[in-house]
């Protein structure tokens, strides 16, 4: 009976090992930030910061079907499209393996779309794996995105669509989730504006993410999904639209995301305005920002 | 007092890069200033303070580190804005902006805290022979504060408290440094005033 409980063990560590084997890494790079890698399952194809520390995947591709986004988090970034249809101007904080940057630019071919990336690494590796490539119209700027808001700021630079996607990894920006960052944030926003926030679904840094994002905006959409560990903010400067006219958009747009697998319809119902968070969490500021150890606890 | 400067000098840094992060966010080229900044202002502390320590070296001179290096880092506090916002609009790079950010903000105090472990070590010593045993001693002791500093700073006063509030107490503790030493010299040991004027007399 041991032998054949030993046999069946052998087995299923066979089977376990032939089955992590198949994810072969087709790239690995130490940049000057985080260890990059690119594995390749069959067609998919992904993007891995801090492999040895048990990181996420931070972006995937299928390379017979490059229109298609693999990741929730990635289609929910395209839920600001709800309250700005037709953006002309896009600012990326943070390119990964940059399919948000690319479905955009397939979106809206004449669109001004501008990307902050810190480490030109990722840049080099999206453009050589993931198949990224700057254009006329799309621009990558190796810069920390705090310093580039603040002098767009400055120059009275204005955009219709921001996504911050900087926050993933093990490391936090800390400085970019203070009340003044976003306050520089508003200050490149215009009326029509629409700010996407990919942030923290866990820990005490939720609480206090909230209430930041809360004092600086009023109230926000809070989108979850049961199958996606992240927490999207949407926001803008004016009051939010009612929830009609979200379905109305959604119902307009739905066949377009269709081709990047953006289930656009089944967002309105699961964008929130419910407080969820505990009010009485300090609000983030440039004087108190510790975000790495309040994740950690 | 040597645990004291060191965990300063520490605490101060560590906060440096809070404090320059708004301007010139947080790549590893802003760590980078910072260091380099506290190393050159360490480095001419260290040869100032020496220097220093060779003419008619007493308590109250030494308490006057302490207290300059605490009025030294009120700027800190008071004009960082003003000081790294006409940087931040010239200087597009931010690994230059933050290396003049950092110069303007920390290398006087800084400077001043070098200034103390030479000082003290001239303070300390009675004999030839005890000077390398005082020296290793006085290291130790500064080394270890830093330690703490660092420690303390990047685990817990930045989940505590706010980065002025941290500021205002490492001004304190130097200020509180510079009167105790003072005191000491003053009150505990009115003596060695006197006996510090024939010293210099005799010299």
């Amino acid at each position: 009976m041991p032998k054949l409980i030993s046999c069946f063990l052998f087995v299923v560590s066979l089977q376990l090992a032939t089955g992590l084997g198949a994810a072969e890494a087709i790239h690995e790079e130490r940049s000057r930030y985080r260890d990059i890698t690119v594995t390749q399952i069959g067609e998919r194809r992904c993007l891995l910061f801090n492999v040895h520390r048990g990181d996420r995947n931070q972006t995937c591709v299928m390379v017979n079907d490059r229109d298609r986004l693999v990741f929730d988090y990635t289609k929910m970034s395209f839920a600001g499209l709800l309250l700005n249809p037709e953006p002309s101007r896009i600012l990326v904080i943070g390119l990964g393996g940059g399919s948000i940057p690319l479905t955009f630019s397939d979106m809206f071919p004449t669109a001004q779309i501008d990307i902050v990336e810190i480490d030109d690494a990722v840049v080099r590796v999206a453009k050589e794996f993931f198949f990224f490539e700057e254009t006329e119209n799309m621009r990558v700027f190796v810069d920390d995105g705090r310093p580039f808001i603040k002098r767009a700021g400055i120059r009275g630079q204005t955009y219709d669509y921001i996504v911050l996607d900087a926050f993933s990894g093990d490391y936090i920006p800390e400085h970019m989730l203070t009340r003044e960052f976003l306050e520089e944030v508003k200050s490149i926003m215009g009326p029509d504006s629409v700010l996407i926030a990919n942030t923290f679904s866990t820990s005490r840094l939720y609480d206090h993410e909230s209430v930041t994002y809360q004092r600086a905006f009023g109230e926000f959409f809070n989108f979850k999904l049961p199958t996606s560990g992240n927490r999207i903010i949407i926001t803008q400067l004016e009051p939010l639209p009612p929830r009609g006219e979200l379905v109305t958009r959604a119902a307009d747009l739905a066949e377009r995301m269709v081709k990047y697998d953006v289930p656009l319809n089944d967002y309105p119902r699961r964008l929130s305005t419910r407080v969820d968070w505990d009010m009485s969490r300090r609000e983030l500021t440039d004087q108190y920002s510790p975000g790495n150890l309040l994740q950690e606890n | 007092m040597a645990f004291a400067s060191g965990a300063c000098i520490m605490t101060i840094e560590m906060l440096g890069a809070r404090i320059l992060s708004p301007y010139f966010g947080g790549s590893l080229s802003v760590w980078g200033s910072i260091i380099t900044i506290f190393m050159l202002a360490l480095a001419m502390g260290y040869l100032f303070g020496g220097r220093l320590s060779t003419r008619n070296p007493n308590a109250v001179t030494f308490a006057m580190f302490y207290i300059s290096a605490a009025v030294f880092s009120l700027p800190v506090i008071f004009l960082s804005d003003q000081i790294m916002e006409p940087i931040f609009m010239v200087m597009e790079d931010p690994r230059y902006g933050s290396l003049f950010a950092a110069i303007f903000l920390f290398f006087i105090p800084t400077t001043i805290l070098g200034m103390i472990s030479p000082y003290a070590v001239r303070l300390m010593v009675k004999s030839e022979e005890h000077s390398g045993h005082m020296a290793g001693l006085l290291y130790f002791v500064s080394t270890l504060g830093s330690a703490v500093g660092t420690l303390g700073t990047s685990f817990y006063f930045v989940l505590w408290w706010e980065v002025d509030q941290i500021l205002w107490g490492t001004i304190a503790a130097l200020a509180l440094c510079g009167c105790m030493i003072l005191v000491a010299h003053y009150a505990i040991n009115p003596q060695s005033q006197k006996e510090q004027g024939r010293h210099a007399k005799n010299a």
